[in-house]
């Protein structure tokens, strides 16, 4: 009965040591480990896990593999549905997808897919060769190479397209390279090897070019010779609170300080980037990027608090990362509000004046909405602010692209394939929906690339 | 990578730089900015666009010698490379947008300070072609600090120079010289660009107000994307905040809250005063 084996743990650095380091925080499973766990697999004729990834993996399939010791056989399944494995086995909230479907969950723990997809993943061997476009392939632009990009790209390479992604900063990857910090997802051991296996698909990488402004969507199609582009410029602009003294120095966004710890490498003493983390920090906001902005500060040597209006039960965050976060010493000062931020005689952050709240009737997102206590204002100090609200989409293609429609959110207009107001430009991911998570982006990039195949040959 | 083409030290602390970089001399026009990391460990780099050239494919930047960073741009020697080169970012100046029709009769006064004074030649110089009149301050300490004087003399009607200790053309500030053009000479300027150190910029803008002259500024915050990602580089502009990259960088002076702006340009004064020592070893 495999259903009486239980979950293998998986081991994970003591988090008395990596609050002071940048390492991976979870060092995944070994061969035996990943084994055992995969030999706990029911193989359900109607596999419920399947369903309830947004890009479709054949879950049962490459863990029958693994399970039998075949990593290159349980590879090579995962690869015709997800182009990013090593990433999704760490990020995706698999306790709400696949995880969160396992049959097995029902009386005793769901398998640990996400920690057997990373192990596949990590241990399977890299592209030694990059396939070759054939010769007169259509052209396809790509802009961003975030997840939905990266998963555009991959799909339509796949196809025989000939495929360039452009990006604006100077490295690949999106949220994967400026958002997510290396104590979750190691950039040069285990981002890079997954964009080196795009490029090996045979989809070129041009960084440091802004659509909007190096060049438009209509010059790459009019001028470049582009029949079809997919936007996946994600949701980068931060959000403020719009309280008096935000503009303080020492407040920063989330975008800004994780951008320069992640992207631009802060952390490293060989890196010119500064950072300011201070020893006092708050981070405003309950969501994933609330937990990396806090855990990074802690990490960078500030004494870390979390500020959230709701309760720990709404934290949007994933359960992972809040007890992660836990474990390494931040603390957490729930149904607490800043109002006002409060400097000191040379400009600079001293404290966060706060209001406690309660929770009142359930909003429209089915979350009870926080209501402030009247009276009940009080002063958290700090040295530094991190304002992780949620983010939007950055308004540029929108601007400078004919016929785009956008949403009332500021997101591009874009149906389920992908299909914008503008003839052959379609859109997907945070860029359409606003911010969301990594796997679902992919996903949205698969479709867009179906679409834009099928649009391709309708031609 | 982007080559560097020609390279040129202007003064002793600052360097003029022609790179290749065919899309954005394809793309760039008067008041947008680059950013440039110099290379894999340096920080990305904000700078106004001093000139483009569409045939050579090429762009101009100017830099002064401040931090590490600016160090590791200028260090670099001619048919070296850039790691990253991108833009042109932010919106161009508001003349741009103007017809022909809104540009008749205009009279334009540039103020350039230090090694704000580069951005102001393709400015000056897409007016002039344009026809319309421009008249160009260029203020410095001292006569061996003016830069661009050539350049800006073969693209306005009439150029201006002064320097504090009056080793060069008028002595004293910038300011004191538009006044004195405004109120003794009978100048008479329908729009105003102040362009230099934030400081310099503060005190024309009030010069300004009080000579009745409608007034821009290129203000050059930190950032790091560049593309309205960060915010770091915000400035309340009327009341309001606003992100140097995407809203500006040109603001109507008036509205420009310069305090604030310059006390954020300070924000990480500390820890590149490290990084310094750490070159310096």
């Amino acid at each position: 009965m495999a259903a009486r084996i239980p979950r293998v743990p998986v081991r994970e650095q003591d988090p008395k040591v990596r609050a002071h380091n940048f390492e991976e925080v979870c060092y995944g499973y070994d061969l035996a480990e990943a084994t055992t766990e995969a030999s706990r697999c029911l193989h359900c004729k109607n596999p419920r896990c399947v369903a309830a990834c947004p890009v479709g993996v054949e879950i049962p399939e490459f863990i029958a593999h693994l399970a039998a010791g075949d990593i290159k056989g349980a590879a090579g399944v995962i690869a015709r549905d997800s182009s990013l494995p090593a990433v999704c086995g760490r990020v995706c909230p698999q306790e709400s997808q696949c995880e969160g479907s396992c049959i097995l969950g029902v009386k005793s723990e769901p398998v640990a897919i996400g920690k057997l997809e990373r192990f596949v993943a990590d241990n399977s061997p890299v592209s030694e060769s990059v396939q070759e476009i054939p010769e007169g392939a259509a052209k396809v632009a790509v802009i961003g190479s975030g997840p939905a990009g990266l998963a555009c790209a991959s799909d339509l390479a796949k196809k025989g397209y000939d495929v360039t992604i452009f990006e604006a900063l100077h490295k690949a990857g999106g949220v994967l390279e400026y958002g997510i910090p290396e104590f979750r997802l190691p950039k040069d051991t285990v981002l890079k090897r997954e964009i080196d296996e795009v490029k090996a698909l045979g989809v070129k990488i041009e960084t440091d070019v802004v659509v909007g402004r190096t060049v438009t969507i209509d010059s790459l199609m009019d001028e470049e010779g582009f029949k079809a582009v997919f936007v996946g410029t994600g949701a980068g602009l931060p959000r403020f609170m719009g309280i008096p003294g935000e503009n303080l120095n020492g407040v920063f966004s989330a975008n800004e300080f994780l951008t320069r710890n992640n992207l631009m490498k802060a952390f490293r003493e060989d890196y010119l980037t500064p950072i300011h983390a201070g020893r006092k920090c708050c981070v405003i906001g309950g969501g994933n990027v609330a937990m990396d902005a806090a855990r990074t500060a802690l990490r960078l040597g500030a004494d870390t608090t979390i500020v959230y209006r709701r309760t720990e039960v709404e934290l949007p965050a994933r359960k992972e990362e809040v007890h992660h976060a836990k474990e390494e010493g931040i603390e957490f000062q729930m149904l607490t509000n800043p109002v006002e931020i409060i400097g000191d005689e040379k400009g600079w952050v001293k404290a966060i004046r706060c209001i406690r709240m309660e929770l009142g009737e359930p909003d429209a997102s089915g979350r009870r909405s926080p209501v402030p206590v009247p009276g009940s204002e009080f002063e958290v100090p700090a040295e530094t602010v991190i304002m992780a609200l949620g983010t939007s989409p950055n308004p540029l293609i929108l601007n400078t692209t004919n016929g785009l429609q956008s949403t009332r959110r500021g997101g591009i207009e874009a149906d389920e394939t992908g299909k914008t107001s503008r003839e052959g430009v379609f859109a997907g991911g945070d860029a359409v929906t606003g911010a969301a998570t990594v796997i679902l982006a992919m996903g949205a990039g698969r479709k867009a690339a179906t679409a834009i195949d099928e649009y391709l040959k309708s031609r | 990578m982007f080559r560097i083409l020609t390279r040129e030290m202007l003064t002793p602390n600052i360097c003029k730089m022609e790179v290749e970089a065919p899309r954005i001399a394809k793309a760039a026009l008067p008041g947008q900015f680059l950013i440039v990391r110099p290379n894999e460990k340096g920080e990305r780099i904000p700078l106004t666009i001093s000139d483009y050239n569409i045939e050579k494919g090429t762009v101009t930047i100017v830099t002064q010698l401040i931090g590490a960073s600016s160090a590791a741009i200028i260090a670099t020697q001619e048919g070296e490379f850039f790691n990253d080169v991108v833009g042109p970012l932010g919106n161009p100046s508001a003349f741009v947008g103007m017809s022909d029709e809104e540009l008749k009769g205009k009279k334009y006064i540039f103020i350039a300070g230090g090694v704000g004074t580069a951005p102001v030649y393709p400015q000056a110089k897409w007016l002039h072609e344009k026809g319309v009149a421009v008249d160009v301050i260029i203020g410095a300490k001292t006569k061996d600090l003016l830069i661009y004087k050539e350049e800006l003399g073969s693209v306005c009607d009439n150029l201006y120079l002064c320097t504090d200790d009056g080793s060069e053309g008028f002595k004293g500030l910038v300011t004191a010289l538009l006044e004195k053009l405004v109120t003794e000479d009978g100048k008479e300027y329908s729009q105003a660009v102040s362009i230099g150190p934030m400081i310099m910029m503060k005190f024309c803008t009030l010069t300004c107000k009080k000579l009745g002259i409608p007034e821009d500024v290129s203000l050059n915050m930190l950032m790091v994307d560049g593309t309205g990602m960060c915010g770091a580089c915000r400035v309340t502009v009327a009341g309001k905040v606003k992100f140097a990259c995407m809203d500006g960088p040109e603001f109507n002076g008036y509205d420009v809250d310069f305090d604030e702006a310059m006390r954020r340009l300070g924000q990480y004064k500390a820890e590149e005063a490290v990084e310094r020592e750490k070159i310096l070893k």
